[in-house]
């Protein structure tokens, strides 16, 4: 049986209340945009019911802990549907009873799942290293970013706590949607093409801060004359700093 | 204005690019309404082209210095261009990088200029105002400056997370051969100085809560390497002693890099920097603290020199292979990370997983274990009775053979890991 949802966490969730009501315990949750329906399996609609999600939300966090409940928020932010698999199947299989099933570093998709989590976790931590902040005219520091996975809702503690005293926006191009820090607090913004494109070609429409692009420029010489010739090694640089996120990187522009 | 400050920016942190730590963990500096946050663990903002992390904007306050060490760019007879930041642009750069979320913080060192403590009171001056002025949270390292008054030093340790001080070279011995106004004792004071100090203000903590942080991140050193005659042991002696007495947090090995043909005492531009060396003293250096090895284990007056074509761990265990193999099902994990190829969270891994049923191959496989290296050193469930007794350089020739590549890119990524 196939649940098909509509590609949001909370849907994710419903697909679970869904499958213990039917006792369908080895239906597939499948989200909408990704759905090729298949002649062998039927196949049913997943309405999002904000209370369903959060009774499963609740049974995972009273019964599994805060981390865990977490984990399954983090691997499906993965986009990857086999990860969604596995971490749909684990959490049947922790409601039905099995505790430890989280421990089976020997079954398959218990290892994919825990992959998956060190994977987003790998892109989370880039983008917190990676993201540069430019700033407007107007006081306002914003980025770009378009990370391999759905990482933004993981970074905004990090950021809010670091940058407390100045205004922010952090804006995911790759999925439309960002979040905007006032002083005060977060709000999820989300920008039409224009505006976008807009946002993009920084120079043309966003005033600059009159230093800014001296800071630009003191950061590439630093980065030139911090690296050592003698120990020049480009495999390992680029092993470090691969190629899809030069476009954002002030150093490698 | 503009290109002065650009060229000021080129010249020092070219001269203080020779400084490897570039540690931002380890602090507990939290935001309090003003900006950042020293508490994460630390964050490489990007890599150099020689592939090394750039966590901190490192730099010089100045490359002046009256004294004339003979490995150091900066010394007094070296042709160079000088300058020297004033505190505002340090400060200014400091916090417009960080903003921008180019830098984790800020490494300050200096060359001496006029005194000892003339220098050190201008590197107060920097990190005194980025903290009260600009309330800036961020992670702070500073280098001491030899020979600078105790006073200083303890103000100074009230506003930053790290503190160093370079031995420079391993032995005394050897620093008299390049820096003949040196010695291992003006650093020993001032680390013995410090290290006090923390101890002394943890112990204030326990009784009063509001005590003031003091050099949270704790101490460092580094040791340039190869540039004198010191053997690896010796080397890995001095470290080891080091952590000990003084509780370092870390000891940094820096290959030599010849800046000039000046002194013939050292090595002549050109040959290049012992960087296989580096890393196997590194790999020592996390085999004692995170391994549970000690130190003549791997190293001792019997084996002086740590092999440069397997890593020490593997040559450990090729030295004693009456210890293996060990059988995964049961072992502790003490024993299991001791086998080559198999690190602290595999090591985890196995011994959770086992709890469910007994390992075989091809779940080890699938752990991440370096599997081809742990092979020659373990059982499992199905592991067929051995095919009879296996000599160490018949073990070593089938790890060195299989991909050898892949061996070299694991050294080259673990390099990174531990700067
Ligand atoms: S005292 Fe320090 S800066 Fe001066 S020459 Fe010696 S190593 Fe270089």
């Amino acid at each position: 049986m196939n649940y098909v949802f509509d590609g949001s966490y909370h849907g994710f969730l419903c697909c679970v209340f869904e499958c213990f009501e039917m006792k369908e315990w080895h239906a597939v949750p499948v989200a909408e945009g990704f759905f090729q329906p298949d002649i062998f399996l039927p196949e049913r609609t997943i309405f999002t019911d904000v209370d369903k999600a959060k009774r499963i939300q609740d049974a995972l966090i009273n019964q599994f802990g805060k981390a865990t409940a977490d984990d399954f928020y983090k691997a499906f932010l993965s986009e990857d549907t086999e990860a969604w698999n596995a971490a749909f199947y684990i959490m049947v299989l922790l409601f039905k009873g099995n505790h430890s099933i989280l421990e089976h570093f020997g079954d398959l998709k218990v290892l994919y799942f825990h992959q998956t989590l060190k994977k987003v976790s790998r892109e989370r931590h880039r983008m917190k290293a990676f993201i540069r902040f430019s700033k407007s005219n107007d006081g306002l520091y914003y980025a770009i970013i378009e990370p391999d996975f759905n990482v933004l809702p993981l970074i905004l503690s990090f950021f809010r706590n670091r940058y407390t005293d100045m205004p922010w926006v952090i804006y995911d191009v790759k999925r439309n949607y960002g979040f905007h820090y006032n002083l005060k607090g977060l709000s999820e913004i989300v920008i039409d093409k224009q505006e976008q494109t807009a946002f993009q070609n920084t120079q043309l429409t966003i005033a600059l801060d009159e230093r800014d692009e001296l800071f630009k420029r003191l950061w590439k010489q630093y980065f030139k004359s911090t690296n050592i010739e003698a120990r020049r090694n480009m495999k390992l640089h680029l092993q470090h700093v691969p190629k899809r996120y030069w476009k954002y990187l002030v150093e490698k522009q | 204005m503009l290109e002065r400050i650009e060229e000021k920016l080129m010249i020092l942190a070219d001269a203080a690019k020779y400084d490897v730590s570039c540690s931002s963990s380890g602090s507990k500096r939290k935001n309090t309404g003003g900006i950042g946050d020293a508490s994460a663990s630390g964050i490489c903002h990007t890599y150099t082209e020689d592939g090394r992390c750039v966590s901190l904007l490192k730099i010089l306050l100045t490359n002046h210095c009256i004294y004339d060490c003979a490995f150091c760019v900066s010394r007094k007879s070296n042709d160079v261009k000088r300058a020297a930041f004033t505190v505002e642009e340090v400060v200014d750069l400091t916090m417009n990088f960080y903003r921008r979320n180019y830098i984790e913080g800020l490494f300050l060192s200096s060359g001496i200029f006029k005194n000892a403590d003339f220098t050190m009171e201008r590197l107060l001056r920097i990190v005194k105002k980025l903290r009260l002025e600009e309330r800036y949270n961020g992670y702070i390292h500073l280098k001491t400056i030899p020979g600078a008054s105790e006073e200083l030093i303890q103000e100074a340790g009230l506003y930053v997370d790290r503190m160093s001080i370079n031995l420079e070279m391993p032995t005394e011995a050897g620093l008299k051969l390049v820096a003949p106004e040196k010695d291992h004792d003006s650093v020993r004071k001032p680390l013995q100085f410090v290290n006090t100090k923390i101890q002394t203000f943890q112990n204030e903590k326990k009784l009063i809560k509001h005590t003031p942080t003091f050099v949270p991140a704790g101490q460092s050193t580094q040791m340039v390497i190869g540039a004198t005659p010191e053997n690896d042991w010796e080397i890995m002696s001095v470290a080891d002693e080091f952590y000990k007495k003084y509780q370092l947090k870390r000891v940094y090995y820096s290959g030599y890099i010849p800046i000039n043909n000046d002194n013939t005492a050292l090595p002549q531009i050109g040959s290049r920097p012992p960087l296989i060396r580096e890393n196997r003293l590194y790999q020592t250096d996390w085999l004692l603290r995170f391994y549970n090895f000690s130190l003549n284990e791997i190293l001792n007056p019997a084996f002086t020199q740590l092999d440069l074509d397997i890593d020490p761990k593997l040559s450990w265990a090729l030295r004693n292979l009456h210890l293996f193999p060990i059988d995964i099902n049961t072992a502790d994990y003490q024993t299991i990370i001791r086998v080559p190829g198999i690190g602290r969270q595999s090591a985890v891994k196995i011994i959770t997983a086992r709890k469910y049923g007994k390992l075989r191959e091809y779940q080890l496989k699938k752990m991440g274990i370096a599997y081809n290296r742990a092979k020659h050193f373990i059982t499992c469930a199905d592991t067929l009775a051995p095919l009879g007794f296996k000599y160490a350089p018949q073990i070593k020739s089938t790890i060195l053979q299989m991909g050898s590549s892949k061996y070299k890119a694991e050294i080259a990524e673990n390099q990174l890991k531990l700067f």
